[in-house]
Formats: structure tokens, C-alpha cells, sequence
């Protein structure tokens, strides 16, 4: 007996060294919450896999955690006139396979991205504008456009430069074998297990600082709770997306350090404010059919809807403080924001007083849609708002269902009033502007998930304006005062700005980011 | 035998065709898939480009009948979200899968049949109520919870085991395998347990009932008085005579953890196919759901295929062709 004893614990001694011996300090395993659906970095345009991307490839420009432009394989880049950018390589800079990266390379990935066949999410978008590529030296890029680009430069951050053979030989297929994985990132492909993990090594040649890792595991734990226990189990020692409800619980314990920033995503509701009559949703105070008037269209009618939402509440409550109450498209901070916008007061008497102005004093019948599966505790967010209307005399009914459904039916126009959230990628408000309260409209490309149809003709002029402006000073104040009309008009009431968490072992640092993209160089190893 | 088969084989395809027709509509009226896939930026002519490479802009008839066509030459279409074909990405994620039905049938069928006997042959005793006891606890938790306690236990608190995912594989014929050593087996015991718990229940309350109406019978009661060992009466006699229930249910029973191992995969962050399913549910994948379903459909009618003919096997009686009727 005790003979076994001995022996079980010398077992379980040896488990033990054998698993510390897996957490060696140089070694990092990371927790995502999504999964990755193709190591392609120009094939589905989807935060994991852009995320996972940028740790093997590089762009032109590159953001940091607040989103701001800075210089990434391209030194600098300047505007020879509003139609022509020019981009200055960097030199000296290798690919994984020892090869010299070189102008042609950049001219071959810009031709390869909007020929990716069956991509479901392309990235065409961000270099449709470009009518001319031409390298007139190897580390020099000189792209045009048809008609001034200001988004260029922002653009450049999202397209992966990749070796010139391989953007022209590689399939979708390629990567995903590993067999095209050749960025100048500051890690190398290692292995891929979908619906599993990514593994890379660290890139001794890398141009930029060193990664802390010479290995680093991606490990997809889509399930919130078990991707916590994870990390307090020490299987992981850093994960993305820490549920709402885990974040105090975290910042609590010694062992475990939480890094949080306000994200590019903002939380509103749209509405219906285009037809004027019989909008499917909408009933009168007696609960009769709206034959000839829509509410929804009258601007104080929103406003009055704004100031009844307690955004105070719900942040406190439902978001456990993790968000931050929203008066406009983007958190304060973000490029083109308005200092002048500040978050509607709840102030329910003041609603009531405004709807009997807008001719409603005994308010009307709403049913509000949102997904239950898309945004953080977006259910329960509608609900709440739900309630906030009601008592205001708008008497709202709650309908949510899975994201699949809902965005399916929204964009056909089906409801009167949903809950959505929208991430601008770009950092900048121009992305909400143009896509959410631009008058739709498939040849501009305004609009395109306007699912209220908002329409406002002096803002589609700010629109236009703001997306030709080369100077950036006077493109801000554009982007600013569009936005001040947007908000003044109602176009939609945003609600709150997600804000992204990250928690990691203690001896671990990871600096949030706005893009919410976790990237593995950015974790250093706390000496 | 080979006419029994035949016309089985010929019933499934039938079945196949019903079940892809069923898939293919309710997918369709659920939602549009590029609503899903599309970055929520793109604009008007990017979404119409993405309808037109998934080959979406064609009527949904049409769909299916290229659907139809190419199915029948073997080709169940190319994922949309992963660009490959539909049943690679399946038959990738089917190794891992069926390691974890493998743990799980073996712990519910080796811990769960000699529970089940000794619960049946001393009804009376305390052991044999605690059994029935922690039986009924098996079956009533729910899955999920039994699976975070599971992980709260034996991962963050103790840290005797990991907490989530595969473990390493190894080649072992021909395939990748993680639960042919420690290493990787270690990954495999708490999903392994937790998707057995409600199994296990079942096959003890299902032997017990089983023994309890045959220790009654003649052929028992014979064997005995004929004077054979305890062991023989036990282990041939009685184990031969009740198995033949067992067998339909955990042949149906391996089959549903197969294909529906789905709770288990994602608490474990476990990469098998249950998990690939419901994210492809989500995203609304249509190749992936319908050649899914399909691969189950014909694991269903396989394994029913074996159950029939191991009912042979252990009861002469039975004769495969009185299926016909």
C-alpha cells in the first residue's frame, strides 16, 4: 500500500514538471473567442482572421491600439497631388522565406485581392479606388485614384502584402496548408488544426522589435466560461473577450492582470424612418394599424425615444460598467467625433412633453427586434429599452432572435425598430456615416446597412464632401459636423461603446486595442 | 442477407434525398447567408459580388437541383464560409469526434454493465441504492453544468487535468490520434466523462431492469440447479440473454454521441464535428449543414445495418430476412 502511495505521488509529481515544463516562459497560449475561418489573409474579411493575419503578415501602414495610422512596411507615405499617393518602402526588410521584400511584391498583392475566387467577405473594397499601381524604383509604390481618396492611407491597413510568387500562384487552399504562409510579420506559420488552434514561431529576422515568444499557441475556446476557467486553470495565460459578468471577478485576483479599452463598436437602435404610413411595427395607443402616419419619421419622436433610455442604467446593470454610455457614433476619442455631442440626459418627463409636441401625448405601440446572440447581453439590453419606452407612453413588445434570422429580415425592412451594434474598422465616423445614415443607394454605395433608410440630404452632402477631403484637419471638422446633423436628426440613438477586455496571467501585459484584435506581439512578458 | 442489405441501401437513398430537400428549404427560409458572412461595411456591389461567387443569385429551386446533380456525382458543394469542399472540412473534424465517442461509450459500457449487475443481482443492498442513487443524478443534470463543475474540479482546482481542448496527436494507422497515449488521453477523460454521465446512467438502469426479469426465469433457475459455477451462469447465460436490448441502445446511443455530441465539444472547446455544425448553423454554411446531416443519416442506417446483424449473432431466432416484412 504504501509502496503504491509512493509511487501515485511520484506520478503525479512528474505530471506535474511535466506541464510546467509546457508553460516555459517563452511560451504563450492565447485564448480567441471566435474561430478562424481561412489563413487566406485576402479571403474572408472577419476580425479573427484579420486579427490572426497581422501576426504573419504586415500592411503598408499599420494602426495602433487607438486606431491612428503609423508607418508598417511603408517608411512614409506622402500625396504628390489629391488623385496620387506615393509610398516609401522600408528597406532591409526580409520575407519568412529569406527573401527580399521589394515593391513588386506590394504591386502583386494589391492585383491579387479582389480576384480571391468564392470569397464570401472580400476585401475588394479597399482598393477598388485605385485606378494605377506603378513601382518606379523597388522601394518606392505609387498608387492612384479617380477621384481623391482620403481613405486610402487607412485603406493600406488592411490589405496583407505577401511574396510576389505567391499572390500569384497561391490558392485559399495554400494557406490553409501552411504551404503559402510567407508574411515579413514578426512571427512564421507554424501549424494549423481548424476549429482548434494556430501555432506560430517566433521570427528571428523580424525588421521591427522582437516578440517576447518564441512560440505562441492560438487556441480557439469559443464557450465564454470555459475560456475563463482556462486561463484560471493556467492552460491559457491570456484570453479575448472576457464576458461582462467574469471582468470584476478578474480584476480581483492577484494572479491575473485585465486590460480594457473603449472598442470602434457602438451599440443603437434604428428605425423605420422612411415610410410614412402602415410601418409594419407600429400601432396606435389603442393598438389599431398606423394607416396614415409613421412616428418614427418625426425627429422629436426619436429624441423623445433618446432622452427616455437610461443609458446610465444600463451600463451600470446589464454591462456591469463595461461600456460606456454613447452620444454619438464613436467614443470620443476616435477620429472625426464632435466635442459638441454629448450623451442625451435620461430625462423621461422631458420625452413625454415631446411626444405630446410631435402630436403623440397618449405615445403609440412599438414592437423593438433585436438578436439575441450577436452583441454583449444584447437581449437583455433590449429588454431593458423596452421597459424605458413604455413608460414613456410608448408602449413596447420585445422580439429576439438569432442573428442568422434577424439580420436576414432586417435588411429586408421587415421591422419598425432594432437593436444593431456597428464596429468601424476604419476608426473613423466616416465608416458609420456613409454606411448606416447615407441615403441608400447602391451607386454611391451609401447606405448599404441603412436598415431604417434614414435619408437626410444635407448630410449626404456632408458625406460626399468629407469622403474627398485630402486635408485632414478640414476632413475632421467635415466628418464632425456630419455627424452633429446625424445626431441632431436622429438618424439612430446610439445607446452605449462596447469596450474590449483582455485578461492575462500576471506576469503577462497585453496593451488593449480599439480594433479589438489580439495580437501576439503586442504581449510582452512582465520582467 | 445480401437481399436484407440491399433493400436497406436503397431505403437510405430515398431517406438522403428527403433529408437533404428538408435541410435545403428550412435553411432557405431562415435567412440569407451573406448577410452573415459579409463584413457589415461592405457595400451594395460587394454584397452582390458575394451572392453571385456563393451562387446564391440563382432561385432557390435551382440551387437545389445543381445541388442535386453534383451530390449525385459525390461533390456535396464548397463551404461558404471555408471555401473548401464541404466534406473535408466534416471528415477533418471527424477524427476528434469520434475519439471522444470512443472514451465515452467505453467508460458508459465498462463501468455502466457491471454497475447494472450487481445493482440487478442485490437490489437490496446499500451499494446497489447508492448506484441507482447517482444513476438518477446522471441523468437529471443538465450536461453543460455537469461539464463546468467537471472543469472547476479537476482543472482550476485540483489541476490534476487539462481543462480544454485536444490533446497532441500521434500517427496511428494512418490517422491522427491523441488518445493513443497519455499525453493526449489525459485531454479526452473530462469531456469523455462528462458525454458518457447520462449514457452511463441509462445502461445501469437498463441492465438492472434486465437482470431483475431474467434471474426469475426458468433457463436461470435451471442453470443453477444443474450445478453450473456461479461465473458461467452469470457471464454466459444471463450476460448473452440481456444484451440483446443493450445493444439497440447503445448502438443508437453511440450513434447520438457521434452526431450529437455538440454541448460536450463546445464547453471543451473539444474541435469535433458537433461543434463545426453549430457554428455552421449560425453562419448559415448550407454544404456543411446538408452534408452533415447526410453523414449522419448514414451512420444511423449503418449502425441499425449492425445492430441487425449482431441480433442474429446473439439470438439464432432472429432471422435477417423477416425484416422484409
Amino acid at each position: 500500500m504504501r509502496v503504491l502511495k509512493r509511487t501515485s505521488r511520484a506520478l503525479i509529481a512528474a505530471l506535474f514538471a511535466g506541464s510546467a515544463l509546457f508553460a516555459s516562459a517563452a511560451e504563450l497560449t492565447i485564448g480567441l473567442s471566435a474561430p478562424i475561418t481561412s489563413l487566406d489573409p485576402h479571403y474572408h474579411n472577419l476580425t479573427p482572421n484579420n486579427a490572426l493575419s497581422l501576426n504573419v503578415f504586415e500592411d503598408l501602414l499599420s494602426t495602433d491600439e487607438f486606431q491612428n495610422i503609423k508607418p508598417g512596411l511603408a517608411e512614409s507615405w506622402r500625396n504628390l497631388d489629391p488623385l496620387t499617393y506615393e509610398f516609401k518602402l522600408r528597406k532591409g526588410v526580409k520575407w519568412h522565406d529569406g527573401s527580399p521584400f521589394v515593391a513588386a511584391d506590394v504591386l502583386a498583392s494589391l492585383k491579387r485581392v479582389p480576384n480571391v475566387p468564392n470569397s464570401p467577405a472580400s476585401f475588394a473594397v479597399f482598393v477598388r479606388s485605385i485606378v494605377e499601381a506603378t513601382a518606379p524604383d523597388e522601394h518606392t509604390v505609387i498608387l492612384k485614384t479617380a477621384a481623391p481618396n482620403p481613405g486610402l492611407a487607412s485603406d493600406m491597413t488592411s490589405v496583407r502584402i505577401m511574396p510576389k510568387a505567391v499572390a500569384e500562384s497561391a490558392t485559399t487552399e495554400d494557406f490553409n496548408s501552411g504551404k503559402a504562409m510567407i508574411g515579413t510579420g514578426p512571427f512564421k506559420f507554424s501549424e494549423y488544426k481548424p476549429g482548434d488552434r494556430v501555432v506560430l514561431v517566433r521570427n528571428d529576422q523580424y525588421w521591427g522589435a522582437k516578440p517576447d515568444w518564441t512560440r505562441v499557441q492560438m487556441r480557439m475556446v469559443a464557450n465564454n466560461a470555459t475560456r475563463v476557467a482556462a486561463l484560471l486553470a493556467g492552460d491559457l495565460q491570456m484570453i479575448e473577450n472576457v464576458p461582462t459578468s467574469d471582468v470584476k471577478r478578474l480584476m480581483g485576483d492577484k494572479n491575473l492582470a485585465v486590460a480594457q479599452v473603449v472598442s470602434n463598436r457602438m451599440i443603437y437602435l434604428h428605425m423605420d424612418s422612411n415610410r410614412t404610413q402602415n410601418s409594419p411595427f407600429v400601432r396606435t395607443a389603442d393598438g389599431k394599424p398606423m394607416e396614415n402616419a409613421n412616428p418614427l419619421t418625426d425627429a422629436r419622436v426619436r429624441r423623445a425615444m433618446s432622452m427616455a433610455i437610461n443609458r446610465e442604467a444600463i451600463v451600470d446593470r446589464i454591462m456591469e460598467t463595461v461600456a460606456v454610455p454613447a452620444g454619438q457614433l464613436l467614443a470620443e476619442q476616435f477620429f472625426g467625433t464632435s466635442k459638441n455631442l454629448k450623451v442625451d440626459k435620461y430625462d423621461p418627463e422631458g420625452a413625454k412633453k415631446l411626444l405630446a409636441q410631435a402630436g403623440y401625448p397618449n405615445g403609440f405601440q412599438l414592437t423593438l427586434h433585436s438578436p439575441n446572440n450577436r452583441y454583449i447581453n444584447d437581449e437583455k439590453i433590449a429588454q431593458a429599452i423596452a421597459q424605458f419606452l413604455t413608460r414613456v407612453g410608448i408602449v413596447t413588445k420585445l422580439e429576439t432572435m438569432p442573428s442568422n434570422i434577424f439580420f436576414t429580415r432586417a435588411s429586408k425592412l421587415e421591422f419598425s425598430t432594432i437593436l444593431a451594434g456597428w464596429g468601424a474598422s476604419s476608426g473613423d465616423t466616416s465608416s458609420p456615416l456613409r454606411s448606416l445614415l447615407g441615403t441608400f443607394d447602391a451607386k454611391t454605395g451609401f447606405g448599404a446597412a441603412n436598415r431604417g433608410r434614414f435619408s437626410n440630404a444635407e448630410l449626404d452632402v456632408l458625406i460626399a464632401e468629407a469622403a474627398v477631403e485630402i486635408d485632414t484637419e478640414k476632413r475632421r471638422a467635415k466628418l464632425a459636423q456630419a455627424s452633429e446633423k446625424a445626431i441632431e436628426q436622429m438618424g439612430l440613438i446610439p445607446l452605449h461603446y462596447e469596450v474590449s477586455v483582455w485578461a492575462t496571467k500576471s506576469n503577462v501585459t497585453y496593451v488593449a486595442r480599439a480594433d479589438q484584435y489580439t495580437l501576439a506581439q503586442e504581449a510582452k512578458l512582465k520582467k | 442477407m445480401f437481399v436484407f442489405i440491399l433493400r436497406r441501401l436503397s431505403q437510405t437513398a430515398l431517406v438522403l434525398l428527403v433529408t437533404s430537400l428538408l435541410v435545403f428549404a428550412g435553411l432557405f427560409v431562415i435567412g440569407d447567408p451573406v448577410e452573415i458572412l459579409i463584413s457589415p461595411e461592405a457595400d451594395q456591389i460587394e454584397r452582390e459580388r458575394a451572392r453571385v461567387a456563393l451562387g446564391l443569385d440563382k432561385p432557390g429551386w435551382m440551387q437545389y437541383l445543381l445541388f442535386v446533380k453534383n451530390a449525385a456525382s459525390g461533390d456535396l458543394g464548397k463551404s461558404f464560409v471555408y471555401g473548401r469542399p464541404a466534406l473535408d472540412v466534416i471528415f477533418e473534424r471527424m477524427p476528434a469526434t469520434l475519439e471522444l465517442a470512443t472514451v465515452a461509450m467505453f467508460i458508459s459500457i465498462f463501468v455502466g454493465i457491471p454497475l447494472g449487475l450487481y445493482a440487478g443481482l442485490k437490489p437490496d443492498s446499500r451499494i446497489a441504492k447508492g448506484i441507482m442513487a447517482i444513476s438518477i443524478v446522471g441523468f437529471s443534470l443538465p450536461t453543460f453544468w455537469v461539464g463546468l463543475m467537471l472543469i472547476m474540479l479537476f482543472a482550476v482546482q485540483l489541476g490534476w487535468l487539462p481543462s480544454t481542448g485536444r490533446g497532441p496527436t500521434v500517427e496511428f494507422l494512418g490517422m491522427q490520434l491523441s488518445i493513443v497515449h497519455w499525453d493526449g488521453l489525459k485531454y479526452a477523460l473530462l469531456p469523455g466523462i462528462n458525454l458518457a454521465l447520462f449514457k452511463l446512467s441509462l445502461i445501469i438502469r437498463l441492465t438492472r431492469a434486465q437482470v431483475r426479469e431474467n434471474v426469475l426465469l426458468d433457463y436461470m433457475r435451471f442453470a443453477r440447479a444443474k450445478g453450473l459455477r456461479k461465473s458461467r451462469v452469470l457471464g454466459v447465460h444471463l450476460l448473452k440473454n440481456i444484451m440483446i436490448p443493450l445493444v439497440t441502445v447503445i448502438g443508437l446511443e453511440l450513434g447520438s454521441v457521434i452526431a450529437f455530441a455538440i454541448v460536450t465539444e463546445s464547453i471543451f472547446a473539444w474541435p469535433g464535428m458537433g461543434k463545426l455544425v453549430i457554428d455552421s448553423i449560425f453562419q448559415l454554411d448550407r454544404p456543411v449543414v446538408v452534408a452533415y446531416l447526410m453523414i449522419t443519416v448514414l451512420m444511423f442506417v449503418f449502425i441499425n445495418l449492425v445492430i441487425d446483424i449482431l441480433y442474429s449473432i446473439l439470438d439464432p431466432r432472429v432471422r435477417l430476412t423477416a425484416a422484409k416484412n
